[in-house]
């Protein structure tokens, strides 16, 4: 309760300082459309005013203050334009509107799920051989984590070039690249899971003489469950970037990717910001989700 | 708080009248402390027994002020506790010895020095007294993980002593250690004691300790907690390890088993 | 076709010779551990050289990696002038001062219960938002050049900085803290001597997912809009003229300043943070 009432108010404080942003942000446009109008701005000269501060602006302009709120293409949007451009676009629009942000949504959402699948898929097959095989361990294992410290997205665009280029295009390449950002997390956290049994837990299986099977299927694969979510959590968020990402090069027409690529070269800053919103609750529902599934299937498993 | 009738030879430190404390869980209210009546006057050396669950550690920290009484009264030098406490009146030692990993021994000993602000050499040379004092002369630049656990908890112990504090509480502070160190260092306490004069709350699960250590053993029980006995020990004040097998020490530590088995038999 | 041939029978030899070190008797030693993902590695780059060579991939879809290392070594200044820019002046100074925000702001929250429980579920939500996505605003608001690109680094570090630092600066113990009461010790004495130490783990492990963070920032934020010199700007345009040499000798620059600025950041959590369970041996 006191939780819910403390995040509230520092969403509210957020919101606050955000609509408290706009002005400054937005005051020199403001002014050159209300001079455009007709309206008294001080100082008049626009070559004076382009030297000031936002800050100072707002204090000599007082009245122009609501209008930061309002503007067709403001620097900062405020929240309740992107709230009313969200709603427009997702609500009002139909799905199969190229400019209903669902429709973006899902093309962004469809390439992210089938890389994050092929990529939780072979990570989870890669630490099973890894915690089985010395070799792979040895092997593989150092530059799977050293692959942790570098920025491997810089693939990203090389690899829809390239696909292109070989005549794969469409959801393929993006999800490729979503599949091997979400692989290594999935790799490391998995391996770690898998390796969380105690030695007294294992020597208790081995007094039953379990195989190795056995011993992977009733102590492991269970001991690991919270790892794995763990890291299919920061699997998905890189999935989602990833899929973002490689929208970015091709100059792609449909996905988030594009739309904030559009809005950036059209300076059209409402449609970026709410690309970006709808990006952000997107990552929201798929961390969230698993999360309920990490609950229940932990529940299940009575480890919660 | 006043008219505490302190009688003008022995004065009193640790004054208890009708202390009361309830902790408020999730399960309803625990009765940690009942109508606790104790005075601890200055040089006692008090020793509290009783079965876990008591509320021995509990009262231990009302004193220090750690914990708040919900009812009763409860001064500390004529002080509430929490003004005893600004004025730097207690050397704490816990059950575990709870040394900062990332400081070595001496700079763990320094800590509270450096808190209460002693100059640089009175530091070095009060941290040289106390590690001499607990047998770890040359353990100074250790880290606290590079040491056994008695080793730590002598450490700990030398942290408590090394600011002049007047009241020393140990909470079980030889529980985890084994029988021939224990009676090393019971030995090394009372002989500070015996120096120092201080005023020193001690709890233990052990009778031998108690009896051997103590000038009042505090017997308490459970559900709710409170004191069911105080024996006042006749043994003489230089006690060497053999008194343990005098006539008078068992006499003491039967007395002592009478009173815990009375508690028990009380639920 | 025989060179094909003889890489899967490289291959094969390199497998077992690992094989043979990793279940060898001796396979425990710091040499062998060093020894084996360096031949598991290396054997990786003679494969794909012979591969490409004996398929004779097109350069436009897989280069070599003799090539790429020409190619490194043929552009070492434009390499190093891209690397200022994106790394030094983007990602360096983006991270120091996103950290730097960061720590101030978990020591202020750390004061107050009540925006430390607001801050927390609010802070975890964003840092697992694609913050990256902030990079046209943030072009658009700074310019083309380095700030813009410092600008995306620190929104992206802030937030996973942040949390894990608030969450150190809680990470003490009931008895550590009840001690520093019996000594009456203040607000700042407390912090300094107990709470900042106990919460240096926490800290570095916030200062560690940063550094990848930070270079994935200023890089991806160059697709957005950059001067004609970057490392995300060199891969887009190479990788529309093809030159996927270019491309792959700028992913190794960033693979090695990636592994390197985490290694230093680990160095220091290793000296600062010596004490810890994690770093002793
Ligand atoms: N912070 C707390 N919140 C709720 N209940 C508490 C708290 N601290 C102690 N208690 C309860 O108060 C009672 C007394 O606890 P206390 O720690 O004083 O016992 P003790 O005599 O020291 O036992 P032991 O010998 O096991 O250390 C117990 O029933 C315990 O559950
Ligand atoms: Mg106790």
């Amino acid at each position: 309760m006191r939780q819910m009432l403390a995040v509230l108010t520092v969403v509210a404080t957020l919101i606050g300082l955000w609509y408290l942003a706009c002005i400054p942000m937005n005051m020199q446009g403001v002014l050159v459309e209300a001079e455009r109008a007709g309206a008294e701005v001080s100082p008049p000269d626009a070559a004076v005013r382009r030297e000031m501060g936002g800050v100072s602006l707002a204090l000599r302009n007082g009245f122009a203050v609501p209008a930061t709120w309002a503007q067709e293409r403001p620097r900062l949007p405020a929240p309740h334009q992107v709230a009313v451009e969200l709603w427009d676009t997702t609500v009002m629009k139909k799905i199969t509107s190229k400019r209903s942000l669902v429709y973006h949504g899902w093309v962004t959402l469809s390439a992210t799920l089938l890389g994050f699948g092929i990529g939780t898929v072979l990570g989870v097959l890669l630490a099973v051989g890894i915690v089985h095989s010395r070799v792979m361990d040895m092997s593989v294992m150092p530059w799977a984590i050293v692959s942790q410290t570098i920025p491997i997205i810089a693939l990203a665009p090389m690899i829809i070039v390239v696909l292109y280029s070989v005549g794969v295009q469409g959801i393929i390449p993006k999800a490729v690249i979503s599949a091997y950002l979400s692989f290594f997390p999935v790799v490391v956290g998995m391996v770690k899971g898998l390796r969380s049994p105690d030695a007294m837990q294992l020597d208790l299986l081995r007094t039953y003489s379990a195989s190795k099977g056995e011993t992977f299927w009733k102590l492991r694969l269970p001991a690991s469950m919270p790892y794995l979510f763990a890291s299919l959590k920061i699997g998905i968020a890189a999935s989602l970037v990833g899929a973002i990402v490689g929208e970015l090069p091709t100059g792609a027409v449909s996905g988030l990717g594009a739309r904030l690529l559009a809005g950036s070269y059209y300076g059209q800053t409402v449609q970026i910001w709410s690309a970006l919103f709808g990006a952000a609750i997107l990552a929201a529902c798929l961390v969230g989700l698993l999360g309920l599934i990490e609950k229940t299937v932990l529940k299940r498993m009575g480890m919660a | 708080m006043n008219g505490t009738g302190q009688q003008p030879e022995l004065s009193s430190v640790v004054s208890a009248k009708g202390l009361d404390l309830t902790f408020q869980t999730n399960d309803g209210p625990v009765h940690a402390l009942k109508d606790v009546n104790l005075e601890i006057n200055k040089g006692d050396f008090v020793s509290f027994i009783g079965p876990s669950g008591c509320g021995k550690t509990t009262f231990l920290r009302c004193i220090a002020a750690l914990e708040t009484p919900t009812g009763g009264s409860l001064t500390v030098n004529g002080m509430t506790p929490d003004e005893a406490r600004r004025k730097r009146a207690y050397g704490y030692v816990f059950q575990a010895a709870g040394l900062y990993p990332w400081r070595t021994i001496a700079k763990n000993i320094k800590l509270p020095l450096e808190i209460m602000g002693y100059s640089r050499q009175e530091q070095d040379e009060r941290v040289r007294n106390v590690l001499e004092l607990v047998d770890l002369a040359g353990f100074g630049g250790k880290f606290p993980w590079q040491l056994s656990g008695g080793m730590q908890q002598r450490a700990s112990i030398a942290r408590a002593l090394a600011f002049d504090a007047d009241i020393l509480l140990m909470d079980e502070p030889f529980g985890a250690l084994d029988e021939i160190v224990r009676d090393h260092l019971n030995e090394q306490l009372l002989a500070l004691w015996a120096r120092t004069g201080k005023t020193i709350g001690f709890v233990t699960h052990s009778i031998p300790e108690a009896v051997y250590l103590s000038t009042r053993i505090v017997v308490m029980s459970p559900r709710p907690g409170r004191i069911t006995d105080v024996i006042e020990s006749p043994l003489p004040k230089e006690r060497p390890l053999d008194i343990r097998d005098s006539a008078e020490f068992i006499e003491v530590a039967h007395r002592v088993r009478e009173g815990l088995r009375a508690g028990h038999a009380d639920e | 076709m025989t060179l094909v041939a003889f890489a899967l029978v490289l291959w094969g030899f390199g497998w077992w010779l690992n094989t043979r070190l990793a279940e060898g008797p001796r396979s425990g030693t710091r040499a062998i551990r060093l020894a084996i993902p360096l031949i598991f590695g290396a054997t990786i780059l003679v494969v794909w050289e012979l591969v490409v060579r004996g398929l004779e991939v097109p350069l436009v879809i897989l280069p070599a990696p003799s090539l790429i290392a020409a190619r490194v070594a043929g552009s070492l200044p434009i390499l190093w002038a891209d690397f200022v820019q994106t790394f030094v002046k983007g990602a360096l100074s983006g991270y120091l001062i996103g950290c730097g925000a960061a720590f101030l702001m978990a020591v202020a929250v750390d004061r107050s219960e009540f925006l430390r429980l607001g801050l927390l579920p609010v802070g975890n939500f964003v840092a697992a938002l694609p913050i990256v996505g902030t990079a046209p605003i943030l072009v658009m608001w700074f310019g083309f050049d380095w700030q813009s690109k410092a600008a995306v680094v620190v929104v992206m570090v802030f937030f996973p900085m942040l949390v894990n630092t608030v969450a150190g600066l809680r990470e003490t113990t009931a008895m550590q803290r009840d001690l520093m009461e019996t000594y009456a010790a203040s607000y700042w004495q407390s912090f300094f001597k107990l709470r900042l130490p106990a919460a240096m783990p926490f800290i570095f492990n916030g200062l560690k997912i940063s550094t990848t963070l930070a270079l994935i920032g200023a890089i991806v934020a160059e697709f957005f809009g950059s001067p004609t010199l970057g490392m995300g700007f060199r891969i887009s345009t190479s990788v529309g003229q093809l030159a996927l040499d270019m491309v792959w000798a700028e992913i190794v620059v960033a693979a090695l300043a990636g592994t390197l600025f985490y290694g230093l950041v680990a160095l220091i959590e290793h000296h600062v943070t010596f004490w810890h369970p994690s770093q002793r041996r």
